[in-house]
């Protein structure tokens, strides 16, 4: 299992246990992290899975790919930056034990 | 959509047809309200199934949940623009004397993306919170104005109401005028036949009207300092603010349409869901709380845009059939919400379930959507509000629905209040 923690708009951390080979939208769903939605089914085809990544982790992470279909997404999604990324598109390995991800205010 | 009120011999007759025979196109089955038994066939015995004549050509019907998911979110081969037929089974711009709009939604990359990012924010989560007061205040008004043990039309005192002072709010559009936005939805998205319009050619006068109110309010907004409404903020935004003017025209419009229609019917639409399926309504009185979820099965059920339509810009492959480049492809989103292979138990309306938010009535992909947040933002305020209010609204006669394989829409849904 690797340690997630989210964190809400309002500061509040929560962490969360992942088996490996999950993404970050589904840790949040099974453990209820409120403020992710996921409309899809982790499809990345509607933006309700935005998170923003910790500073400290983008690297690790990866940052999106430029004109892919996470980023067309993202495009429109309100308070997408540079640590934006869809969590149903962040696969959950070892390498990322301790991943901080912020979960911005509202889903949209 | 219950098979219970429909006779008999209809649903023998629409079993025992070819099934090359079917053309889901025809207006009057969704007026009739039997359509979802021709989706079932489809869905049973030809997911992706050609209908090689009809009023509106030939065409593919996409059926299934993962098939309109595929191809919804494959723009690069799916084409929305305009000039290709855009984004209706009936073609854009195929009809005599109707006026060209162009809007975003009948747009691909990258002028799609450039509008879209410019209106978007009016409809942001962080906007809405703000509009979310006045909206309750007004759905407030609404309802407390509504007579107890009458009978009186939904559609026309509440759903129409809401969603037209509610898009008046979105554009700061003068508060005594705000019906004229109903009509202008109404007759954007009506062809002759629908009765609403009596030609294209009165559609066409109608809309250039339109269009000079709105060329008076975006004069007057340009002028003033950047505000919060959808029409200054298109005034203002380098994007937008260079617009040709029926592009201008075209992209108002469909804010409109897509703020209006859709909603109105959804709140009709609950009313009838809950109507039809008492234990429902039950648990919804026991536990208001049930709202939260209610509301988007709501949308599911009601799936107040039938489909979308798309273009093959090449051939390629959907569910094991061959399209050609240059096929016209509809995603029945009507049908893919009723896929009981994706959706548990599909053809039951159920204000608890699991994932209520994973349906295609919003599209998914670069055009799903804007205004969901907003939609959803409408039908949970009059919900909470009618709560409070009313032990029950009771439908008292039949619903009746309107002439369009687009919109599905209900013209009229005699009701009773009963009191808390």
């Amino acid at each position: 299992m690797v340690k997630v923690t989210f964190v809400s708009n309002n500061g509040t951390r929560r962490e969360v246990h992942v088996a490996e080979g999950e993404t970050a939208r589904e840790a949040a769903l099974f453990n209820d992290v409120p403020g992710i939605d996921g409309d899809c089914g982790g499809a990345c085809a509607c933006a309700t899975c935005h998170v923003h990544v910790d500073q400290a982790w983008i690297d690790k992470v990866g940052r999106l790919e430029e004109g892919g279909a996470e980023a067309e997404l993202l495009q429109f999604a309100e308070g997408a930056n540079e640590y934006s990324r869809l969590a149903c598109q962040i696969p959950i390995k070892p390498t990322l034990e301790g991943l901080v991800l912020h979960v911005p205010e509202q889903q949209y | 959509m219950s098979i219970d009120t429909i006779e008999p011999d209809t649903v023998e007759r629409i079993a025992s047809l070819p099934i090359d025979q079917i053309d889901v196109s025809r207006p009057s089955l969704f007026q009739k309200d039997t359509i979802g038994l021709f989706f079932n066939r489809l869905r049973n015995e030809d997911p992706v199934h050609y209908c090689r004549e009809s009023n509106v050509g030939p065409f593919w019907s996409v059926t299934k949940f993962d098939d309109i998911m595929a191809v919804d979110t494959n723009h690069k081969i799916f084409s929305s623009e305009a000039k290709l037929g855009g984004i209706a089974i009936q073609d854009m711009h195929s009809v005599e004397g109707a006026l060209e709009l162009e809007m975003f939604i009948a747009m691909d990359p990258p002028k799609h993306d450039q509008q879209r990012k410019a209106v978007t924010s009016a409809v942001a989560p962080s906007n809405l919170q703000l509009l979310e007061p006045t909206i309750r205040e007004r759905a407030c008004q609404i309802l407390d104005d509504l007579p107890v043990g009458e009978d009186i039309d939904w559609v026309d005192k509440v759903s129409i109401e809401l969603t037209t002072m509610t898009l008046a709010t979105l554009f700061d559009f003068p508060w005594e005028e705000r019906r004229k936005l109903t009509r202008w939805s109404d007759i954007t998205t009506a062809a002759p036949e629908t009765g609403i319009v009596e030609s294209y050619e009165a559609r066409r006068q109608e809309l250039i009207e339109c269009a000079m109110y709105f060329k008076g309010l975006w004069d007057q907004r340009i002028n003033e300092e950047p505000k919060n409404d959808l029409i200054s903020i298109m005034a203002h935004s380098p994007a937008t603010r260079d617009m040709p003017f029926l592009e201008f025209l075209g992209n108002l419009l469909l804010l409109i349409v897509g703020g209006n229609d859709t909603t109105r019917n959804s709140i009709s639409g609950g009313v009838l869901a809950l109507n039809q399926n008492p234990d429902e309504y039950r648990k919804l009185n026991g536990d208001p709380s049930l709202i939260a979820s209610m509301v988007p099965e709501i949308i599911r059920w009601q799936t107040p845009l039938t489909h979308m339509r798309r273009t093959a810009l090449q051939d390629w492959d959907i569910g094991g059939k061959q399209i050609r480049k240059g096929d016209k492809v509809v995603m029945w989103y009507l049908s893919g919400n009723r896929d009981d292979t994706v959706i548990d138990r599909a053809d039951q309306f159920i204000i608890d379930r699991k994932n209520p938010r994973h349906h295609l009535s919003f599209g998914y992909g670069i055009h799903r959507c804007m205004g969901n947040r907003l939609a959803e933002l409408q039908l949970r305020i009059i919900w909470e509000e009618i709560h409070k209010r009313f032990a029950k609204v009771e439908v008292t006669g039949e619903p009746e629905r309107l002439f369009s394989n687009f919109v599905r829409g209900i013209t009229k849904l005699p009701v009773r209040l009963h009191a808390r």
